[in-house]
């Protein structure tokens, strides 16, 4: 790798983060809730990654452990997160000080809450720019408007002025991603950057943040629930279901041939624009798992078609398919396999005698 | 040259609900400008359909659906439902009107009162409205909950906030569903949801309508799920009407350059569909100061003189398929952006 050693002494490709048997729990007065138990991946610097699952997956809380982000108190983290070689898991706010903002930049769902009402916009772009690259305050302002104008604000200059109030919702995000990109972060996590944006507008952020991931070299963790946000934008998808990491794959490999039927079955229940309308939807009976008391076995057992004994007794591990390692999958009986294919007769079959 | 046209009103006997020229405007503080957030729209809901309202944040859709239940009374225009004119209706009249439409909210946890117990929320229109003794108003609300696959015990002893957001959601239905409306207006209410559980309330939603008789307005901004559930679309923008169509034509052949930007700019689940350039800049402007003529025109692709001045109407450019747009798309080409400015107007 001593070759791609680069300017600015940093490295251009290679892995950037490795996260091992990393888990989040939180103490309650209900018990011990095991929101992320036991995820491991690593993710390439310059590639985006899109890490997908329903509301309580753990999705959210992953990604803010690696930052650093999690409550303190009552939370037992475990395993580890290796950010550039260093060991960056249960630092320290003061520690972390240096890496936020400057290495590690977060945008949020809701743009309203997460700029400060009462400061002038420019002032909030500033702020990381004098206090972690150290620039005088003309330096700053300039920089300012042109990261504005980077993320293709109209009138740069007469919005450093501005309240957040004065900012429609697409705008206010625009401007969060300025303030993340400031520092030149190697990294940026965007925790469901487009959920309340209209449709539009999603559109132009997502690419937004594609052309500033390719222009900077940057990796991209991309947290939503939507799979057709993640499908043009990744490189590759980590499935969540209940605290694990269940299905990660390259994103064309896992929508060809995903394995994990949780995986299916969340890509089935997504109304699609090219069929009929009234077309009957197919859902995941049930609910998320209780992570105060997951399921024995799979997790996904109790509300998967296809579960056996065995998957309501042993943990399926993650392990790679055999024909792509960069394809890992946690099932018993992955999609395609003799198995599945038997349970699937089996109900259909049951679904031709009830009707 | 007002509104903008009423060429796709029906003259059928099973129209249930006739909305014509809605206007609703709000002051902007003591500026003496006004927010126009409905400016003249019109359409018709036939018995047994589902009508989608779609569009982007501000487009009034949502406005719209509330004034159809006058809250609060549209500034102007009429809105006729099963024969009573609902604009001029006054007092115990307009209640009474008002139990044959239900409302469904975008936050279903918010939308139910925190501190009473879910068979009580269901329950408490009929108490309102006196409707049987009290055991048969319990014997309903179980029936319903059941229905709705909600356990009638555990709605018993629970208060919305043990439930989950999607459970919340089907409670919000049994409630919309317990003085047999005959119209239920739904506003965003899988927008908060996951996907899988999105899936389960538009099932639901779809099985109710079919089993009640209901009537739907389903106001949302996801086109993909308005497509599933209606037989009808109107899209809007900004508080005009673009396109109204049966819904597998309007996403099959979208005639407005409006509805084609919204369908386009929908992320596809499959990585094998290159992602396009991004469809349209910038956002809609504001509804303060709407631009004249075609209110799209300063962001649409195919725009000319004559749509900076004059206001297009709604015309049929195919069956059942009306558009309101000086140069629309037709069989998926988009028209060369000048044209002659005598294209024929009707």
């Amino acid at each position: 790798m001593s070759t791609q050693l680069q300017t600015s002494g940093r490295i251009e490709s290679g892995t950037l983060i490795e996260v091992e048997n990393l888990s989040t729990h939180f103490s309650t007065p209900r018990g011990v809730v095991r929101a992320v138990d036991g995820v491991s991946f690593t993710l390439e610097r310059g590639k985006a990654l899109g890490v997908v699952g329903e509301s309580g997956s753990g999705k959210t809380v992953l990604s803010r452990t690696i930052m650093g982000l999690q409550p303190r108190r009552g939370t037992r983290l475990g395993g580890s997160v290796r950010f550039e070689g260093k060991e960056i898991l249960g630092l320290q706010p003061k520690q972390m000080r240096g890496v936020w903002g400057k290495e590690m930049a977060m945008i949020f769902q809701d743009p309203m809450t997460s700029l400060n009402p009462l400061m002038k916009i420019g002032r909030q772009i500033e702020e990381p720019l004098r206090n972690h690259l150290g620039m005088t305050k003309d330096d700053a302002t300039a920089t300012a408007k042109r990261l504005l104008q980077d993320v293709r604000i109209p009138e740069a200059e007469r919005r450093l002025q501005q309240y957040p109030h004065e900012l429609s919702g697409g705008m206010r995000q625009r401007v969060m991603i300025a303030i993340a990109m400031a520092c030149g972060p190697t990294i940026l996590f965007a925790d469901e950057p487009t959920t309340a944006l209209d449709v539009t507008v999603q559109a132009q952020i997502l690419d937004l943040i594609n052309e500033q991931r390719r222009e900077r070299n940057m990796s991209v963790v991309l947290v939503t629930h939507d799979l057709g946000v993640v499908a043009g934008h990744t490189d590759e998808i980590a499935v969540m279901y209940g605290g694990k990491l269940v299905e990660k794959a390259p994103t064309r490999r896992l929508f060809a041939a995903m394995k994990m039927p949780y995986t299916e079955a969340l890509m089935q229940s997504i109304p699609k624009l090219e069929e009929p309308s009234h077309t009957r939807l197919a859902t995941i009976p049930g609910r998320p798992p209780d992570l105060v008391n997951p399921p024995v076995g799979c997790r996904f057992s109790p509300r998967c078609p296809y579960a056996s004994d065995k998957c309501r007794e042993e943990e399926p591990p993650l392990i790679p398919t055999a024909d792509d390692p960069s394809h890992s999958y946690a099932c018993w009986y992955p999609v395609g396999s003799p198995e599945y294919l038997e349970a699937r007769a089996r109900l259909d079959a049951q679904k031709v005698k009830v009707a | 040259m007002a509104g903008t046209g009423k060429a796709h009103l029906r003259d059928t006997d099973d129209i249930i609900l006739r909305v014509e020229d809605l206007v609703m405007e709000f002051p902007v503080g003591r500026t003496g400008l006004k927010v126009n957030a409905v400016s003249g729209i019109s359409f018709d809901v036939r018995r047994g359909e589902t009508l989608g309202l779609v569009g982007e944040s501000g487009c009034g859709k949502s406005t719209t659906g509330k004034a159809i239940m006058q809250l609060p009374r549209p500034t102007s225009g009429s809105v006729l439902f099963e024969g009573n004119e609902l604009t001029t209706l006054e007092g115990q009249a307009m209640r009474e009107a008002r139990t044959r439409m239900q409302m469904i909210f975008q936050d279903p946890i918010s939308s139910l009162n925190p501190r009473r117990k879910v068979r009580d929320i269901v329950r408490e229109p009929l108490v309102i409205w006196k409707r049987g003794l009290p055991t048969e108003q319990l014997d309903k609300v179980d029936a319903l909950l059941e229905e709705v696959g909600i356990d009638p015990q555990r709605a018993a002893e629970s208060q919305p906030h043990q439930f989950s957001g999607g459970q919340c959601q089907r409670i919000s239905i049994a409630r919309s569903l317990v003085l047999d409306p005959s119209l239920i207006i739904c506003d965003e209410p899988v927008s908060a949801l996951d996907v899988s559980v999105q899936a389960q309330v538009l099932n639901l939603l779809e099985d109710l309508k079919a089993k009640h008789g209901l009537t739907l307005i389903f106001v949302a901004h996801d086109l993909a799920v308005v497509k599933n559930i209606s037989d009808r679309v109107a899209v809007m923008y900004l508080g005009k009407m673009c396109e109204v169509a049966p819904s597998d034509v309007l996403f099959e052949a979208p005639a407005h350059h409006y509805t084609a930007v919204l369908k386009d700019s929908i992320p596809v689940p499959d990585p094998e569909i290159a992602v396009g350039k991004v469809a349209i800049e910038g956002e809609p402007p504001s509804p303060v100061l709407p631009p004249n003529g075609c209110r799209f025109h300063p962001r649409c692709p195919a725009a000319d003189e004559r749509c900076s001045t004059e206001e297009p109407q709604l015309r049929e450019i195919a069956d059942n398929h009306f558009v309101a747009c000086h140069h629309p798309i037709v069989g998926g080409e988009a028209p060369v952006a000048v044209r002659s400015a005598t294209s024929p107007v009707s």
